[in-house]
């Protein structure tokens, strides 16, 4: 009986979610950024996995209802850029501009850097959106024929990155105007760049989240023509 | 309810875009430019949507769990690339914030001027 309980998608769902409170709950009280709640709620389940043995396969099927609601997520990030359209209009050439600037540097250097090292075609389409947010990630590299895994694992990776060496970063290259700030966290690191920008100031956090929706889109957008063309 | 219908209806609408233009965005994305476009220009409120689109964005870390779960199996693609991914990511990453970041501060202080 408790076999099928344990298999059942209502407990694999019900207990990743209880984790991941869990989680968010020590996160909150340690601040420490190998707690992050994603990274301890995904390597809690694998242990889980294990020790039931439950196939990975079974588990995805299972908490399908996530893969569904992140597929949301994506459509939501539309009322996000209208909630700043204010900011875009204001800042429209620094906007613009410095989300092509972010879209090129960073799918150039990433698919660059691959070639050089001469990584199989689908490693560089599961590696080459890591600056984006993690749904759009998923939704450029997975129909192309990406390993998701690697690409969250990655773009996860990035975010924690950028969000704890981007503000010093910034402050030793001479970007001193907030808004650039934030934007340049956004662009670089996605949701976990922006939950740190916000820590910096209510502008940076607006330009950051700003940053994080239009640097997906142009990512999306520019990336199959470099899958095509260039690698 | 009627946030979560016109986020639907968006991307349903997104996919079969995406089918017309052969698959180049993915229906999700072109949805998310059609929610833009359609509180832009009015035609549905900000604050029909607002709710379910708070709650899908503050929730979003919990939705690629079962991605990162997804290690279990493919581990050994990232271990047999290692070098390679954790050097284009810590490059890529340093540069895209001082790129974006000098970019945006040059452009701010020239429409300021």
């Amino acid at each position: 009986m408790i076999e099928t309980i344990i298999k059942s998608d209502l407990f694999l769902l019900t207990i990743t979610i209880g984790i991941f409170l869990l989680s968010g709950y020590l996160f909150r009280k340690t601040k420490m950024m190998l707690l992050h709640p994603v990274l301890l709620t995904a390597v809690a389940v694998i242990v889980f996995l294990k020790i039931a043995d439950i196939e990975y396969s079974h588990y995805k099927e299972s908490v399908a209802f996530l893969d569904f609601a992140l597929g949301m997520s994506v459509v939501a990030l539309g009322y996000l850029m209208y909630e700043h359209v204010e900011r875009l209009k204001r800042a429209t050439l620094p906007v613009i501009g410095a989300t092509i600037a972010g879209c090129v540097v960073g799918i150039g250097l990433v698919v660059g850097i691959a070639m050089i090292f001469g990584i199989e075609r689908d490693i560089i389409t599961s590696i080459a959106p890591k600056s984006v947010t993690v749904p759009i990630a998923i939704a450029i590299s997975e129909p192309r024929g990406g390993v998701v895994a690697v690409t969250s694992v990655v773009v996860f990776c990035t975010g924690v990155l950028g969000s704890i060496c981007g503000a010093r970063l910034l402050h030793i290259s001479g970007v001193k105007d907030p808004m650039a700030q934030g934007f340049a966290l956004g662009a670089a690191s996605h949701g976990i760049g922006t939950a740190r920008a916000i820590e910096l100031g209510a502008v940076e956090g607006a330009m950051s989240g700003l940053a994080m929706a239009l640097t997906g889109f142009g990512t999306a957008v520019l990336l199959p023509l470099v899958e095509k063309y260039i690698y | 309810m009627k946030g979560l219908f016109v986020i639907l209806s968006c991307w349903l609408v997104g996919n079969c875009l995406s089918i017309v233009i052969d698959g180049y965005l993915s229906g999700n994305i072109i949805g998310m430019l059609l929610l833009f476009i359609l509180l832009c220009s009015g035609i549905v409120n900000g604050e029909t949507v607002r709710k379910p689109a708070k709650f899908l964005l503050g929730t979003m870390a919990l939705f690629f769990v079962p991605f990162g779960v997804g290690l279990i199996e493919s581990y050994e693609v990232i271990m047999d690339n290692i070098v390679a991914i954790v050097v284009a990511t810590i490059v890529s990453t340093f540069g895209v914030i001082v790129a974006v970041g000098w970019v945006f501060q040059l452009l701010n202080r020239k429409s300021n001027d």
